[in-house]
Order: C-alpha cells, then sequence, then structure tokens
C-alpha cells in the first residue's frame, strides 16, 4: 500500500469534510449514515476507513467501491403495462491482497464499523487463501487519480422522464405495430441503469463515476390464422446505448413499429431456405453480437491461459507467445479496436474498476492479431510479447456485492476504407442471403465453431433483394469465417450494437458491452435450415 | 438485525415496510442472507468473495394501478424514501385490467431446506474443500479449475390483506474442470445440494475430472448426423430445465408455444413424450427442498406436468387460471424426472453404438413451435461400442429438440440432483436420470476442447 490514510487526507481537497464527517465515530457506529449519494464526502471517508484498515491488518493493496446502482423497468404487452419496476441496492466491497493473495468482501451496510470489518473479514479470507495459491498476484502500474470524476454524456436523465411519458410512448408504439394486419401480439418495453461508485484504491485514487445505460425494446408476433405457425420480429436494430432518454427518443419505435410488424407477418409466408454454402451480407444490428462471440471472447487473456476454464471456457487464441502478432484472424484490411472511449458505447466509462483510465488499442491490426484485454493484475503476463507494461483498464464489478475481474470493453470492427454502404455490398453479389438483426446465437467453450440466427434474412440474386427467406441460420469455425471476409462497409455505414447480459465468472456477473462496425460481407458460408435439421 | 434473518425479523422487517406506505393494498418480498464463493484455477485459488446483503421489494396498489420498489437501504430512512417511490409511480401507472386481488392469509407446507453443514462453510472451509480437488489434480500432472459457491439466506412475502409467508434455506455447489497441461483433454464434475454434507465429496469429483480429462485427451474424429446418445445426469438437466420455457398455458391457449393445439387450444390430456416419462415439481419433495411460497404468496404444491407421457397441466398464473376457470399453478417448485434403477454405466454397457455426453454448453432456442435448441457438447465425449466405451470424440454441436428428445427416450436411468445451470452456479433444484436417446441430431463438428 503505497498511500497512508494521513497522507492522502493531507493531499486532496477532501480532507476537511472528510474528517468532519470522521470525528463523530461512536454515532456512525450505532446508526447506518442515512441516504448518503455518491461524491458525498461520508462515503469517501468510509473508503479511506476501509483501506487504513485494510492495510493495518497486513494488506499490500487494497480498493473499495461503495456502489449506489438503480434499475428502472417498464414492460408492456399490447394495451397493458405488465411490469414497473423501480430497483436500488448500496453497498460497499472491500478487495484486498495479502502477500500476493486476494480477498474479497461486501456488505450492504455502509458504516465506519462495517467499513472497518469488511476489511478484516478480506483480509482473514485472502490468509485462507494462501495455503492453496503458489503464485503471488503482481499489480502492473497505474497512476493516482485522487480527485476524479466521470459520468456517460447524457443528454436528459431518464429517471427524470415521468413515467407517465414512457408508459405512453410503449403503448404507443404497440398500437402502431398492431395496426398492421396480421399482427397479433406486441411487446415493448424500456430499461434504464444508472450505476454511481466511489472507488478509492490505496494507489492515492478516488474516483467517482455515474454511469448510464438506455434500453428501448420491441417485439411483435404474427400468428398464422390455423394456429400452425407463428413467427416474431424484434426490433433488433434499436441498441442499447450508454446514453439517456434522448436514445429513446432517437430509436423512434412508434413510427418504426409498423414496419418490424409488417416484416413478423411476412417472414409467416417466406420461403424456407435451401440449406448450402452462401455468400453472407451481414448488417451491424446483426454483425456485432459476431463480433461479441467470435473476436471479443475469445481476446479475453484470463480465458487464454485457462482461468475460466469452468464456466465461460478458454480460447483457440492461445498461448499467447504462440498467437501475439502472427495469428492471421481475418484479410489485411481486417482491423479490430479494443475500446473503453467511445462516445455512448456500454462499457464506455472515465476508469475502470481499478481505477485505471480508459483506453483505445489495437487487438486485430491489419488482419493480424495483436493484443488481448487486460486488467492491472494480467497485463504483466503478456508484456514481454506485447511491450505493454500497463493495464488496458478491462477492470469490471456489475455491482458492489461482486468482485471485480476481466471483463470485455468496447470491442469494434473499423470500417474500411472505400465508402462502401450496405447496398453497394448487396449490388456487387451475384447470390447470397443479407441477414439483418440477431437471433439464436451459440458457440463453443473456445470459440471455434458457431451458430447464429438472426431476425430476418433477405435471399439477394444478381445484386437486388429478390424476397424474403426464414428458418436460416449459419455455421461456422471462427478463422476460417473471418478469413472469408471480402467487402467491408466504410465509415459511412459504422454502428454500434450491444448487449446488457454478457456473463462470464462464478458467481456469473452480467457486462454490458457496445460492438461497432459497418456492414460485411462472407464467402462461401454453410447455411442450415432450422425448421429441418 | 442478523445477517440472516429469522421468521420473527422477517415479520418485523415486512411489517414496518408496510406500515411505510398509505397506499390502499400493499405487497412486500423480502430475501437475503449471506453468499460465500472461492474460484480456483490453475491448481490455485483465483478468487473468494463473501457477502450480505437483504433485499425488500414494495409493491403499492391504488385501485387497479400498481408498482414496485426494490431497495436494500432497511433504515427508515431508506424504507420511506422507497414507499414514497412506489406510491409515486404507482399512481402514474395506468389501471391493470389483469390485476388479481390480494390474497389473505394462506396455509403453506415447512420445506426443511436450510443446513447448518452448508451455512458454517466459511472460506477456510471452502480452501479446504477445492485443496481436495487441486492437490490430486496437480499430482496427476493436469490442471484444475473449479467453483464453490454457498448461500444460507431466508426469504419472506407479506401483504396487507394480512398474508404472511417465511422461508429459509441453504443450497452450495461444488464444481471442477479438470485439463490436460497442453489442453487436449478436459473433463467435468460437480454436485449441489442444499446440505453440504450431501454434496459428493471433493476427492470424489476429483476423481471423476481427472478420469474424464486423461481419457478425452485424442479425440477421434466425429461426425454430425442422428446418432444414438447416453446422456449423463447432468447433460439431461441441462436441457430438461428448459422445459420450463414452454410450459405457459397463456402462450399455449395464444398459439405461440409447442404446447399450443393446431386449431387453437393447447395439448393438455395429449401424449407427448414416451410413457416412462414422468415430470413434476414439489417443492417439499427431499431431494428438491425449494421455496413452497410465490412472491405473490400463492402456495406451490406439486405439478404433475407430464404423468407417463401424458401433458397433465401448463403453468397457470392467477389471472388466467381464473380466466380459464381453473386452479392457479406456479411454475416453481423444481423439476424432477422420475426414472429407473441404472446407473450411467448401466447405460453405456445396453448401447450398441452412441455416444456418451458429459454435459452441454451455450444452449440457446432456435425455434420455439418445436422446443428446438442448439449447443455443443463439452468436457468429456465419447464413443460407445458393443456397450462399453471405446475412446474420445470430438465436441459436437446438437440441434434438436427437448419435445423429441422425451419421446425418442431409450431407457433412463436412477435420477440425481444435478448443477444443471451452465453457470455451475446455484438455481433451481433439478434431480433427472441419465438417459439413453435415439436419432439426437448433431449437426457439426467442433475443435474446442
Amino acid at each position: 500500500m503505497s498511500v497512508t490514510r494521513r497522507d492522502f487526507l493531507t493531499q486532496t481537497s477532501l480532507a476537511a469534510a472528510a474528517l468532519a464527517v470522521s470525528a463523530p465515530r461512536a454515532a456512525s457506529a450505532v446508526r447506518p449514515v442515512p441516504l448518503p449519494s455518491q461524491g458525498d464526502p461520508a462515503i469517501k471517508e468510509l473508503c479511506m476507513v476501509a483501506l487504513d484498515a485494510a492495510r493495518s491488518a497486513g494488506a499490500s493493496y487494497a480498493d473499495a467501491r461503495v456502489t449506489d446502482l438503480r434499475l428502472q423497468s417498464i414492460a408492456t404487452r399490447e394495451a397493458r403495462v405488465t411490469d414497473l419496476d423501480d430497483r436500488s441496492t448500496f453497498g460497499m466491497g472491500v478487495r484486498v491482497l495479502v502477500e500476493g493473495a486476494w480477498g474479497f468482501a461486501a456488505s450492504r451496510r455502509v458504516t465506519w464499523d462495517e467499513s472497518v470489518r469488511l476489511a478484516g473479514a478480506a483480509v482473514a479470507q485472502a490468509k485462507a487463501n494462501r495455503r492453496a495459491f503458489r503464485t503471488p498476484v503482481t499489480l502492473a502500474p497505474v497512476d493516482p487519480f485522487p480527485n476524479a470524476a466521470w459520468r456517460s454524456p447524457i443528454v436528459r436523465d431518464p429517471f427524470d422522464v415521468p413515467v407517465a411519458d414512457k408508459v405512453a410512448l410503449l403503448l404507443e408504439a404497440n398500437a402502431a405495430a398492431l395496426t398492421v394486419r396480421g399482427a397479433r401480439f406486441a411487446r415493448s418495453s424500456l430499461a434504464f441503469v444508472r450505476s454511481e461508485t466511489t472507488f478509492a484504491s490505496s494507489v492515492g485514487s478516488v474516483i467517482v463515476q455515474t454511469l448510464y445505460r438506455t434500453r428501448p425494446q420491441l417485439s411483435v408476433t404474427a400468428v398464422a390464422s390455423d394456429f400452425s405457425d407463428f413467427q416474431s420480429r424484434a426490433a433488433a436494430e434499436v441498441a442499447p446505448m450508454g446514453l439517456g432518454y434522448e436514445h429513446v427518443e432517437r430509436a423512434d419505435l412508434v413510427g418504426r413499429a409498423p414496419e418490424w410488424a409488417e416484416q413478423a407477418v411476412e417472414k409467416l409466408s417466406a420461403r424456407p431456405v435451401e440449406p448450402g454454402r452462401y455468400t453472407l451480407i451481414l448488417d451491424p444490428s446483426h454483425l456485432y453480437l459476431t463480433i461479441h462471440e467470435s473476436i471479443g471472447h475469445p481476446t479475453e487473456l484470463d480465458r487464454a491461459l485457462g482461468y475460466e476454464a469452468n464456466y465461460a471456457g478458454t480460447s483457440f487464441l492461445a498461448p499467447p507467445e504462440a498467437v501475439i502478432g502472427t495469428f492471421q484472424y481475418g484479410p489485411e484490411f481486417m482491423n479490430v479496436q479494443g475500446d473503453r472511449t467511445q462516445r455512448g458505447a456500454l462499457a464506455t466509462v472515465g476508469w475502470d474498476d481499478e481505477g485505471v483510465p480508459a483506453d483505445s488499442w489495437p487487438i486485430i491490426k491489419d488482419g493480424i492479431f495483436v493484443d488481448y484485454q487486460t486488467t492491472r493484475e494480467q497485463a504483466g503476463w503478456i508484456a514481454r510479447l506485447t511491450g505493454v507494461t500497463r493495464s488496458h483498464g478491462c477492470s469490471f464489478a456489475a455491482s458492489w456485492d461482486d468482485v471485480q475481474f476481466q471483463r470485455m470493453p468496447n470491442v469494434s470492427l473499423l470500417p474500411g476504407e472505400e465508402d462502401h454502404a450496405l447496398d453497394d455490398l448487396v449490388a456487387a453479389t451475384d447470390r447470397g442471403i443479407l441477414i439483418r438483426g440477431n437471433g439464436s446465437y451459440s458457440i463453443d467453450q473456445q470459440r471455434y465453431n458457431f451458430q447464429f440466427g438472426g431476425q430476418v434474412f433477405y435471399e439477394v440474386r444478381a445484386g437486388k433483394i429478390t424476397g424474403m427467406l426464414k428458418d436460416v441460420a449459419y455455421q461456422g469455425r471462427t478463422p476460417e469465417f473471418w478469413n472469408a471476409m471480402d467487402m467491408l462497409g466504410g465509415a459511412g455505414s459504422y454502428e454500434l450494437g450491444g448487449t446488457f447480459f454478457d456473463a462470464k465468472g462464478q458467481p456469473a456477473q452480467a457486462n454490458a458491452v457496445s460492438h461497432g462496425c459497418p456492414p460485411a460481407r462472407f464467402q462461401n458460408v454453410t447455411v442450415i435450415n432450422t425448421a429441418r435439421t | 438485525m442478523a445477517d440472516i434473518l429469522t421468521r420473527d425479523e422477517a415479520r418485523a422487517l415486512c411489517t414496518r415496510i408496510l406500515a411505510a406506505t398509505g397506499a390502499e393494498g400493499a405487497l412486500v418480498n423480502v430475501e437475503g442472507g449471506v453468499a460465500g464463493y472461492t474460484r480456483f484455477a490453475r491448481n490455485e485459488i483465483s478468487t473468494a468473495g463473501d457477502a450480505v446483503d437483504v433485499r425488500a421489494t414494495l409493491t403499492v396498489r391504488f385501485g387497479r394501478r400498481s408498482a414496485s420498489v426494490a431497495f436494500n437501504r432497511l433504515d427508515d430512512p431508506g424504507i420511506k424514501a422507497a414507499a414514497e417511490r412506489a406510491e409515486t409511480l404507482a399512481k402514474l401507472a395506468p389501471e391493470d385490467p389483469e390485476q388479481m386481488p390480494l390474497l389473505p392469509d394462506q396455509t403453506y407446507q415447512e420445506v426443511p431446506a436450510f443446513f447448518e453443514s452448508t451455512e458454517k462453510l466459511g472460506a477456510g472451509e471452502r480452501a479446504d474443500a477445492v485443496l481436495g480437488i487441486m492437490e490430486p489434480a496437480a499430482a496427476a500432472d493436469l490442471v484444475s479449475t473449479g467453483f464453490l459457491e454457498r448461500r444460507a439466506g431466508s426469504s419472506a412475502v407479506a401483504n396487507s390483506a394480512g398474508l404472511f409467508a417465511y422461508h429459509h434455506s441453504t443450497a452450495a455447489s461444488l464444481t471442477t474442470t479438470v485439463r490436460t497441461p497442453p489442453g487436449e483433454g478436459s473433463g467435468w464434475s460437480g454436485s449441489t445440494h442444499n446440505d453440504w454434507a450431501r454434496l459428493t465429496p471433493p476427492a470424489e469429483l476429483a476423481a471423476r475430472a481427472i478420469a474424464k480429462a486423461r481419457r478425452s485427451a485424442g479425440a477421434g474424429t466425429a461426425t454430425p448426423g442422428a446418432e444414438t446418445v447416453v446422456l449423463e445426469a447432468t447433460a439431461v438437466g441441462n436441457l430438461l430445465q428448459l422445459l420450463r420455457v414452454g410450459l405457459d398455458a397463456r402462450e399455449a391457449d395464444e398459439g405461440r408455444s409447442f404446447f399450443a393445439k393446431s386449431g387453437g387450444g393447447n395439448r393438455i390430456g395429449e401424449t407427448v413424450a414416451d410413457r416412462r416419462v414422468t415430470i413434476y415439481s414439489d417443492p417439499a419433495d427431499p431431494d428438491l427442498l425449494e421455496q413452497p411460497f410465490t412472491d405473490e404468496g400463492v402456495p406451490v404444491g406439486r405439478a404433475m406436468w407430464i404423468d407417463s407421457g401424458v401433458l397433465r397441466t401448463l403453468a397457470y398464473s392467477r389471472y388466467w387460471a381464473q380466466r380459464q376457470n381453473r386452479a392457479p399453478v406456479p411454475l416453481a417448485g423444481g423439476l424432477k424426472m422420475v426414472g429407473g434403477e441404472g446407473t450411467t454405466d448401466d447405460l453405456v454397457a445396453t448401447v450398441q453404438r452412441g455416444l456418451l455426453v458429459t454435459r452441454f454448453w451455450y444452449i440457446r432456442g432456435v425455434d420455439p413451435r418445436t422446443l428446438k435448441f442448439t449447443g455443443l457438447t463439452r468436457d468429456g465425449t465419447f464413443r460407445i461400442e458393443n456397450g462399453q466405451v471405446t475412446g474420445a470424440v470430438q465436441n459436437l454441436r446438437f440441434n434438436e429438440s427437448i419435445a423429441a428428445m422425451l419421446r425418442n427416450v431409450v431407457a433412463l436411468g436412477r435420477p440425481v440432483r444435478v448443477v444443471a445451470s451452465e453457470s455451475g452456479g446455484l438455481g433451481t433444484a433439478v434431480v433427472v436420470p441419465p438417459l439413453v436417446v435415439r436419432n439426437f441430431h448433431f449437426t457439426s463438428v467442433s475443435d474446442a476442447v
């Protein structure tokens, strides 16, 4: 631990306020802090108390996070609200290193005494774990940020928008969908997340961040008149974003609902696909998830080294010394970036959950794999191969009671140099299938074999869309698939997709992450008919 | 307030929360306790954690308008703030034509699901347990990874009509994946129960995973197609738990489910599976030990979904049950499939040619019309010839309907409680037998080990 509490308090402008809060210790020991907010000196002081106690108990490093997480969700079907839910959770997590072993303890009680107890419990746990570890953890260097703050670049705070307005929008969208003949059911929802965290570490950082996430959704189902078939169309083009209510307004669920409803109805009479090998044109609303599964996950360093073998799996992209700088992931025009800085993306932050500033770095450069996603613990594992001695800032914890570990940043396929649009890819294709929206998705535990469906599928013949297909999914093997990419959209066709629910870790934690990409074309891909196989 | 609320503490907390609102009606759910876990990788502990939490959810009603607020600040200012927020939201909500009245006090089964052996499983005990896997794996020059999780807590529901229900429980799971150092072999084993003392001992789990890791190295080529498979109980649980997504009566009656009847209505009363297939939920079953009430306070009893191959009921919400003139049937209480007496090895001995599957991974729905899912085999897939396991084969991707699987059952073994979730974590209790299933469809092979 490099900075004592005394040093810290004298170094920062918080000192006066924090000491004022710390004085009446006897009172705070018997009464919970009444609803403090992030940025409140009392919260920062309690983090200092935990760090101090951890150091006194023998920790060489410690960090404390106090998180106030709020989620609001409104769900509807047809003319009815099915769920109106507002959730908040508040608590503190303390992580320590003792002789190179980790310990973590968390509690909903955010008080002076509990901060001390958590530090002691985390240290005791680390000591218990020492019996069963051999390789001491070494953390990559990070600069202290003693008074830092960051907030998602929202225009309109979704928690300030009246619920009545949100309900009215959803019910109007459902009604608009159900004006389409044959559309039987419509579901829509809005979900908002606000995560306010005060992070303090023994390095000397105190970072207050407020992150927002917004997810509008709509799905329409058409049922055949004789009940022999039903088909759904989800509004996959509307991605969740790290933005505010302005994202809901721009999504235009009401205006676009009839189009999605018409496509749900059209799917009932769409022609079943003939299995075979096809040229695929993948719209960004679909391709983002293929990137997530086949590039985002295999380039996680903990996975590549076996740390996630019991659940999330390992990676075909291993060992690092055999693939960094040499593995041909795709064609020369393929460039993929790890990033935590892109405006509006879900994994965008000011600092990660161990105080590392947001980074942006190449993962695949000119088709060659060059670097993994890392945390402070991991950076040194491959520094001799990459020349990068600092973390890329991929530490994340879902909430105060979850320990932080390596999670995916925004991983994006950069647009091509030529400014092709989706229409240009279609026009250049003699026989193929265009896929929009993500559907069923599955990939093996080393990220080789995948199968992806979609929302809508269009047959392409002689450079034109000639009709809708159904029951389409494609299977592939990651290296061959990406090396079969032969055409890429330009900057004007680049879009962000994303997910709220990327699961990893044991216990599983959900991470929200975005992936940007243009449309892309792939040759000779195996397509199956999901109704027949 | 203790970390695990007693019945009296839970009742007192519910009463305080209900008293904080002036709404016409209110329902409160309280749950929480202690959670702890230890992870290990590369034959050493990688992370561990402990957390204490109690969460409350308050639902308030004004006529047919309602809203819910969940929170964990349980001091008076926190409760007051939550009640005010719930009231504000509820007054803004539109009227719900499907709202059901609050239930009066009910009678519930007592389910003895709390075990001291699990409650006492602290960081030191967890480290001892995982050493019981890591040490034999390291001694065998293999690499073990795994996860031990335990929870101890309580849950309660109360409403302004006088209802109160309380349940306390513990649960633990221990799973491990052992791999050969170069990564050409991988074996998994796992166990779960409410009572830590009833889990398979770590040394036995280690022995199973070590044997599978060794045996799965050097896998032979697999060929996609329809195969007879012996599914270990975990693999059956991975798939069968997904049956729950198709059991909603309303979805069936609305024509958008596998159990929808062509021309309208649902398929209750029809034969949907092999006659030896019986599947039910029952929170009081000694192998399931689930919460005996829903979040609304509806008592959960035994629900017989499929009896000797015939669909006996679907899950009915209180609203849909009233509309269809039936009793509510909660989708709760765990899931149990009746089986026979044999072990997995006994089943293997009956198969002339087929595949033995340890578990499945990344299972996702492909076609809700047929309950078809896709996913892959993982951590131990073997060729069976003439009643014996003859060697490892590559992992394969399947595209198969759960309903077809239940129609194509050839033989059933002895049911066991399994870690049915892919994440290895604690979830709904699932008790299933190993199965022999014919005509199981694999569509491609995977290079993953």
